[in-house]
């Protein structure tokens, strides 16, 4: 990847960005477009872009196989957790009401901390999707 | 609050307990996570049958929402007895999957291997329970997904083909489903099955309707492999690991043609159905010829677990015939049957995945004279298929009977002839079996296998054990089955 400079410096940059950005869709999206589904898909392609253009093993470093097996399964638990958080406090499953004593606050924590596992899930599920397809070509 | 909760329990443990196997990564842990909540899943089950038997209706609303606009979850008698029997396998099949699973998968699979199982029950169960169009959708996908992963973990190589026209069948009909539910959705503007059955009455002539009842009725038929569609079943089966082909036979075509018989009674109605499109045009007769064909191709297969794949489809092929006849006696049958089978196929592809265990394929070659060295192990495969056969005192004389009187209630008695011929046809392949099995020699050079392990052997006696007692004691699915059907046909004119 020597020869590309202007790839390789652009990308360096829009990485960050990419990533601050993905956190903004995760934690906006209960105020504006959003959620975790974007915010895991954009976290990854900034991810996917770095693996891109300095390769798949330096993505690995930032980002190892071994972190994100289990990222996968603890977003699933993490939105699975809120829904018998809500159960045990008298509620349905993932009724976010019961979360707080104001109704509207525990609505407002249940919905970031689902989103927030989707987003973990989505983001994980996406790179070892990638990894999978790079490992094959290797 | 914990009774309250039991309709989503239902679903939510096997859910959850699927990325914990995932955490846990090493295999015994995992299977024994699987095992625990199996069993606490048919706890649940059994519990939630006993509260809806007097004929109430348990409606859970997810996340507070109510009915028509939140998912709803509905227990009522004909969802209580199906969780009940997918709940009953998977409870008796997870002690087996360790010993099973671990002669046939790699060690470092087998934590991801009851990922996907605890991932297809908890698709399944949730199919049984969910009261919405939309969410089923959802859960027959986590349970399509999962199945596609395990058949590819099989050790053949052609597993993958498998796995992978399984794939792509599963796909085409799985979106032709979720167009079924998006026409209805634009029609009615509702996912929910008690709202859409309430406003589809005013909407029979549309065309829209009349194609997404094409489209869903279809898209099932693939899930549940009516018999011109069947193509993705032998392979899935045959290729599959013993166990998970066994938990699939027993219940994953059992699930489709729940959902099949909730669109078509519940939903669409009877009237719409069966006066209005005239499903049973289409399904008799493909039923009746599926049933034949199978049969018979099952007489010739070389590999039993192929051999008995196709016997699945035929079976299928007879529930299809009860919900055809559009009777109370035809659906009670094939209500019936749908419990009976599961426990018959099961405990037959458990017998088969014992003798897998030890002797590694299921030729009928290699299988020659294996009674001598594994008596226990063939004699659940005799009772099994004696059920299979129809033979009284055996779960299967009950399916056959029911659906015998309810041809020769509505006068069809060429559809009883051929539930009989084809009953005749199974004997003959299952015969096959037994005569290699008892009066053959063992194959030359081969050495004496011993027994198969009590882990695996106490699960296959339990199976068989049931066929014995549910042909005995049928109050139980006969009671049920029956109030269901009744109530199929009561509530939906």
């Amino acid at each position: 990847m020597d020869k590309n400079v202007v790839l390789v410096v652009f990308a360096k940059i829009l990485v960050p960005f990419i990533l601050l950005f993905a956190l903004y869709v995760q934690f906006h999206g209960d105020f504006g477009p959003g959620g975790g589904f974007q915010a895991g898909v954009i976290f990854a392609t900034g991810i996917i872009l770095y693996a891109l253009v300095q390769g798949v093993d330096r993505a690995m470093a930032v980002m190892p196989p071994a972190v994100l097996k289990p990222m996968m399964a603890i977003g699933v638990l993490l939105y699975g957790g809120v829904g018998i958080a809500s159960m045990l406090l008298g509620g349905h499953f993932l009724d976010y009401g019961f979360l707080a004593h104001d109704p509207i606050h525990g609505q407002h924590y249940g919905i970031l901390i689902i989103e927030l596992g989707v987003g973990i899930t989505v983001a994980a599920v996406m790179m070892v999707i990638f990894y999978a397809f790079m490992g094959e070509q290797n | 609050m914990i009774v309250e909760n039991l309709p989503a329990l239902q679903v939510v443990l096997p859910l959850l307990a699927a990325p914990l196997c995932l955490l846990l990564s090493r295999g015994r842990p995992a299977w024994l996570v699987a095992t625990l909540i199996s069993w606490l899943g048919l706890a649940i089950s059994v519990v939630l049958l006993w509260q809806v038997k007097d004929g109430s209706v348990i409606h859970y609303a997810f996340g507070g929402w109510a009915a028509p606009w939140g998912i709803e979850y509905v227990v009522d008698r004909l969802a209580a007895y199906v969780l009940l029997i997918v709940s009953l396998i998977a409870a008796v099949m997870m002690p087996y999957a360790w010993r099973s699973l671990s002669s046939e998968i790699d060690a470092h699979l087998l934590p991801l291997a009851f990922t996907l199982m605890l991932l297809c029950l908890a698709g399944l169960l949730g199919i049984v329970i969910t009261g919405d169009a939309f969410n089923l959708f959802v859960l027959l996908e986590i349970s399509s997904l999962s199945t596609y992963a395990l058949i590819s973990l099989g050790k053949d190589r052609r597993s993958l083909t498998a796995a992978y026209q399984y794939l792509i069948m599963g796909t085409i009909g799985a979106t032709f489903f979720i167009i079924g539910v998006g026409l209805m959705y634009q029609l009615t503007g509702t996912l929910n099955m008690a709202d859409l059955a309430e406003r589809i009455d005013a909407l029979e002539d549309r065309r829209t309707l009349k194609t997404a009842f094409a489209f869903i009725t279809v898209g099932l038929a693939l899930k549940l492999a009516m018999f011109p569609l069947h193509l993705w079943l032998p392979n899935a089966y045959t290729f599959a690991p013993s166990v998970v082909t066994a938990f699939l036979a027993a219940t994953a075509t059992k699930v489709a043609l729940y959902a099949m018989i909730r669109f078509v009674y519940t939903v669409f109605g009877t009237h719409f159905a069966f006066e209005s499109m005239h499903i049973e045009v289409l399904v008799l007769p493909l039923a009746a010829v599926g049933i034949f064909i199978t049969s018979v191709v099952a007489v010739f297969q070389h590999d039993i677990k192929r051999m008995l794949a196709y016997s699945s489809v035929a079976q299928i092929g007879y529930m299809l015939l009860g919900i055809g006849m559009a009777t109370v006696t035809g659906l009670t049958a094939s209500l019936v049957h749908l419990f009976n089978h599961a426990l018959m196929k099961g405990a037959l592809f458990l017998a088969l995945g014992a003798v897998c265990y030890r002797i590694g394929r299921c030729d009928i070659d290699r299988m020659a004279g294996i009674a001598r060295d594994m008596p226990l192990t063939m004699a659940a495969f005799v009772v099994g298929g004696l059920s299979l056969i129809g033979v009284p005192l055996t779960v299967g004389f009950l399916s056959k009977w029911y659906l015998l009187s309810a041809a020769m209630e509505l006068g069809w008695w060429p559809l009883a002839a051929l539930v009989l011929v084809t009953s005749l046809i199974a004997v003959v392949y299952i015969g096959r079996v037994v005569e290699a099995a008892y009066f053959r020699e063992r194959p030359a050079g081969t050495e004496t296998v011993q027994e198969a392990p009590a882990v695996l052997l106490i699960p296959t006696w339990i199976l068989v054990a049931a066929n014995l007692y549910f042909g005995i004691h049928s109050s139980l699915t006969l009671g049920v089955a029956g109030d269901a059907a009744a109530h199929l046909f009561g509530a939906v004119k």
